[in-house]
């Protein structure tokens, strides 16, 4: 095997995702702080007050300019990048549609945090969860070392000429922002080769007779977004839905080429299986505490019984393909949100996963685990306790409930 | 050794964390995996404060507090006021590691336990005679390291060195030299 490229540093995730941007040949840089992202935003600034990267740092009022910075500077052709929190995210809202429906490659890092009221500066997934039908490409990362590695897939992936979208790196607040851990960084060529410079992609102009870059550049005028009522606009956002379509092939893709120089994947780039090959019982989960079910997993793997893990990677694009395949055959599955949906049938990820394998001859038992709520701490020992409960469901227990909300008081 | 884990208790303003993430820092670039978690809540000067490390051979896939820890520091002498918190968890043989002016023997009779290591160090006074302010994380890293012999001297001064400049650096790397030597175990 080849040596690993690069060096081992000890670095928190939100030091991570900076240095994957420092790496990245960003043009422009536009956030506002807010706990538990301000880290990275901290870093960026360093780094462009030391000369370091030759960035343009917005000094923003609000996320709302924060995102609007970094369109205006997409828009123009920039590479871009932006990074915000819960209410952070709360104030970009308008602007999370705007940006996807203008087809801007804006990579913004979301560190996941609980949304108010009552303020918590903690983590769930609420916050990103919520944005989920935004158009925009949402990836969640199990640790700083995903953080740094995704963050450097997004740039490739977001500016992609079939693709042109938003993509949002999620990464889970303290528990991989404030943590710090081992991080293998690469050497600044080896990713400055690997994201290049952005190509802004090409559109026909008629009365042009031919292709010119779809940027508001000042030497061919175009117009980016322009209204379109009920005549066209069903008609852009069918574009939309056929472009984040194609983004599960572009996102397979670069991960395969971002291994090759990394020697580091993360299964196929969408989902991340462990012991589900063979599984009497799966448990599915996004973000940080897949690691720790994973710990609990390897123990009762080695005491013998058939349990597995799927981490999704990606909630947007959904991978139902990939998902029905690898759980096609297993009888019961345990569905861990890390988010409420107050009033609705069990949590996002459960009604997603549910619903796609509706269509399997044999629909497995699927239960909804709700954990992690503002922070809320999931230990090992809770998930060895879901792993007993979904065993004596694939024995024939019926469960009482199918939404479990686990580790609150009532 | 294969895994060996840390708890760390003190109060807001001792710099804690900072002390967890040079343990960390020490132990990565020794080779080894490390994880350096700090517990947050709304940030209060004087209020307690707790922070885990994780160091081991392999990959750290878990996230979750550290419960039962091989060792466990102790960075403000008044919490040992209420020390069933402070001993939650920590293993058969494991050390406890406090900055008190009292012996290890007094120390043992607040926890009434026959089967782990105390080791006593006076962090406050050091701190103060080098760095004129109660600061007594680094000191805690050294006393740490002695006592427990999980990481050498030398990776956690580097530590030290690559994350402060000389001006900060020099003092806290005495510090740490001076709680190797004088930290007493027991």
């Amino acid at each position: 095997m080849r040596a690993l490229l690069g060096s081992v540093k000890a670095l928190n995730g939100a030091e991570a995702v900076a240095y994957a941007v420092k790496q990245s040949n960003v043009d422009v840089i536009s956030a506002y702080p807010i706990t538990p992202q301000t880290i990275i935003v901290e870093r960026l600034s360093e780094f462009v007050a030391n000369g370091e990267i030759h960035a343009e740092y917005v000094n923003v009022e609000s996320e709302h300019s924060a995102l609007s910075t970094c369109m205006g500077a997409a828009a123009a052709g920039a590479r871009t990048f932006t990074a915000t929190s819960s209410q952070g995210l709360a104030l970009m809202w308008e602007l999370l549609y705007v940006t996807s429906g203008l087809r801007l490659p804006v990579v913004m890092a979301v560190v996941n945090r609980a949304l108010s009221a009552p303020i918590n500066i903690h983590c769930d997934h609420s916050d990103s969860i919520g944005a989920r039908d935004s158009g925009w490409i949402q990836f969640y990362v199990e640790n700083s070392q995903e953080a740094y590695d995704t963050v450097i897939q997004a740039f490739k992936i977001a500016e992609h000429s079939d693709i042109q979208l938003p993509v949002m790196v999620n990464l889970d607040g303290f528990h991989i922002s404030h943590t710090l851990e081992n991080v293998n960084i690469l050497p600044d060529q080896v990713v400055s080769d690997f994201v290049g410079f952005r190509k802004p992609a090409n559109v026909r102009v008629e009365y042009l007779g031919r292709e010119v870059p779809a940027v508001l550049d000042g030497v061919t005028p175009i117009s980016l977004g322009i209204i379109a009522l009920s005549d066209y606009y069903y008609e852009f956002k069918m574009m939309l839905v056929d472009a984040i379509d194609k983004v599960k092939s572009v996102i397979k893709e670069v991960h395969n080429d971002y291994l090759k120089v990394s020697w580091r994947g993360y299964g196929d780039g969408l989902i991340d299986p462990y012991g589900v090959d063979g599984a009497d019982i799966v448990l599915v989960i996004m973000g940080s505490a897949a690691g720790t079910v994973k710990y609990v997993v390897k123990k009762l793997l080695e005491s013998g019984l058939r349990v597995g893990v799927l981490r999704l990677r990606t909630f947007r694009p959904f991978p139902y393909e990939e998902v029905v395949k690898v759980l096609s055959g297993v009888k019961v599955i345990g569905v861990m949100d890390r988010a409420t949906s107050p009033g609705a049938y069990g949590a996002p990820l459960f009604n997603e996963l549910r619903s796609a394998l509706y269509d399997l001859d044999s629909r497995p038992t699927v239960v909804n685990f709700i954990y992690g709520i503002g922070g809320r701490d999931l230990e090992p020992l809770t998930v060895k306790r879901i792993c007993e409960k979904l065993l004596e469901f694939g024995r024939g227990v019926k469960p009482a409930s199918y939404v479990e909300y686990v580790g609150v008081r009532r | 050794m294969s895994r060996f884990e840390i708890r760390w208790h003190g109060r807001g303003g001792q710099g804690i964390v900072t002390a967890a993430d040079l343990t960390a820092t020490a132990a990565i670039k020794l080779g080894f995996y490390a994880q350096s978690i700090p517990t947050f809540g709304t940030e209060r000067r004087g209020a307690p404060v707790i922070a885990y490390n994780r160091i081991d051979r392999q990959q750290i896939p878990e996230r979750s507090p550290v419960v039962e820890p091989d060792a466990v520091v102790v960075a403000d002498p008044h919490l040992l006021i209420n020390p069933k918190p402070l001993g939650a968890g920590l293993k058969s043989g494991g050390y406890l590691v406090v900055n008190t002016v009292k012996s290890a023997s007094e120390v043992r009779e607040f926890f009434k336990r026959d089967d782990i290591k105390i080791a006593v160090v006076n962090a406050t006074k050091l701190a103060m005679d080098v760095l004129r302010a109660p600061i007594v994380n680094t000191v805690m890293v050294g006393a740490l390291v002695s006592a427990t012999g999980v990481l050498t001297l030398e990776s956690v001064i580097n530590a030290v060195r690559d994350r402060f400049p000389p001006r900060l650096a020099d003092p806290n790397a005495q510090l740490i030299k001076q709680a190797y030597e004088s930290v007493k175990v027991e």
